[in-house]
């Protein structure tokens, strides 16, 4: 699969690596600053994962995991490692492949080509949920509705339930999602901008959900975006990455631009910003909304309908505005908590030019 | 000098969706830096943005260098080993741009 470099060593003195000190350095670690040659570097990649599983108890042995698979380079990342870690340390996992169609042309149509490219190459059932099944509505549909400006509502409500209902037919334990240690670092800042001290505490959270129906779980967590691009280049992986063709969350791309500008400058914030988060306490004034479940279609919902059921109801009666910002109207008799209702939730979830929920 | 030049996870969309380029990039046709004969990185970006990068530059640059989350490997070693925009490049490099701000 991987050629071994015989591209030539630039003149610049032999790097060497620093830890077998014998091959040529091929990168160096934004974690670690340390310079390390390609066999190293797959190891303590691995290796690390491997540890963060460990230590967090991802996973039990006998369990069934679903793969939040999107084709892009995160989630391919994480099949190719999970599936080679649960071979090479015996974890006793039944290993899925979980994608939802949102029925965007010319987008997730060839991103699924991917993933079911993966699912050969990497030996993993593939499931996919599409919207159109599930709400009666391909997300190309409900942009034409809706226009430009707030499918990212959409796109994170209807992803987040569309996962949990796929990871329901597949009868899995648990979810596992390719967020990496940039997107949490991300997340962190993006809280803080909206002065969302409850959520700021539980983005960090390696596993979410144990609530709720199916719980979810971020072993890339501290892995670095550009440590999972460099593996998934030296190695030759398949993925996809073309931008969604629907805008993505503006507001989310500055905080995107601002971390990378920032790890330029010092690697480490990244971690810093993750661990800044992990160090806040949820106040006792912040209340949490109560869970309960959705009149409905059943979803875990803090109010009268989930999110998804309002959203939905709005544009199958003609009034895409329905549920989008505040909650208002058919929760209104019911709303217990009309500013935190799970429709925030989306902010838990990528901007939807970088599908990997 | 022939260069080979390939762009990666999104960023070839920015040049009409070709991934690789066999480009001849002559010292004499850009102003070099530094005032060496030697072509660095530093030159050979702002050859791309003038000859290969077709739509939204600031897609691939920010300021003089790459914009921050592209990757960039000479000869398959990251740029951050050789010197980022001081690396020198030879006859018949290899050099990979890749962007990790696409796609999940
Ligand atoms: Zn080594
Ligand atoms: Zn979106
Ligand atoms: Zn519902």
């Amino acid at each position: 699969m991987e050629e071994e470099g015989d591209a030539k060593p630039k003149k610049a003195g032999p790097r060497q690596c620093c830890v077998c000190n014998q091959r040529r350095a091929a990168l160096k670690r934004p974690k670690t600053l340390e310079q390390i040659c390609r066999e190293c570097f797959y190891r303590v990649f691995e290796e690390e994962i491997h540890q963060v599983i460990v230590e967090n108890q991802l996973f039990k042995p006998g369990e069934r995991i679903a793969i939040g698979a999107s084709g892009g380079k995160d989630s391919t990342v994480l099949a190719y490692v999970l599936s080679e870690l649960n071979r090479r340390n015996n974890y006793g996992l039944d290993l899925f492949l979980l994608s939802v169609d949102e029925g965007i042309t010319g987008y997730r149509d060839d991103s699924l080509e991917t993933v079911k490219r993966n699912e050969i190459q990497y030996g993993l059932p593939l499931k996919v949920v599409s919207y159109k099944d599930l709400y009666g509505w391909t997300m190309d549909e409900m942009v034409k509705m809706i226009g430009l400006k707030n499918n990212c509502t959409f796109c994170g409500v209807f992803r987040r339930q569309a996962l949990d209902r796929g990871a329901a037919l597949l009868k899995v334990d648990k979810l596992a999602t390719g967020h990496n240690a940039d997107d949490i670092a991300e997340t962190v800042l993006l809280n803080i901008l909206r002065g969302d001290i409850a959520r700021l505490s539980r983005c960090t959270a390696i596993t979410t959900g144990e609530d709720g129906p199916i719980p979810r779980c971020k072993p890339f967590k501290y892995t670095y975006e550009k440590e999972i691009v460099m593996y998934a280049y030296f190695k030759r992986l398949d993925y996809f990455s073309t931008e969604c063709i629907y805008s993505p969350n503006a507001y989310r791309g500055f905080a995107r631009e601002f971390i990378k500008d920032l790890e330029r400058i010092r690697p480490r914030a990244i971690l810093d910003i993750i661990k800044s988060g992990e160090d806040f306490r949820i106040s006792t004034s912040t209340k949490m909304p109560e869970q309960g479940t959705c009149e409905r279609c059943g979803y875990i919902s803090s109010q009268k309908w989930c999110k998804a059921c309002v959203l939905l109801e709005g544009l199958n009666r003609g009034l895409p505005k329905l549920g989008i910002g505040r909650s208002r109207g058919l929760n209104q008799e019911n709303s217990k908590d009309v500013k935190k209702g799970n429709g925030a939730r989306s902010i838990e979830s990528k901007q939807c030019g970088s599908l990997d929920f | 000098m022939q260069l080979t030049l390939e762009f990666g996870g999104g960023l070839e969309l920015l040049c009409n969706s070709v991934k690789i380029h066999n480009v001849n990039v002559e010292p004499q046709d850009i102003e070099l830096q530094g005032g060496t004969k030697k072509l660095i990185m530093k030159d050979l970006l702002t050859w791309i943005r003038g000859n290969l990068i077709k739509e939204r530059p600031e897609m691939f640059m920010k300021g003089d260098t790459v914009r921050p989350g592209v990757l960039v490997l000479v000869n398959d070693c990251d740029w951050e080993l050789s010197g980022q925009l001081n690396t020198t490049l030879e006859e018949k490099d290899v050099v990979v741009f890749i962007s990790t701000l696409h796609g999940g």
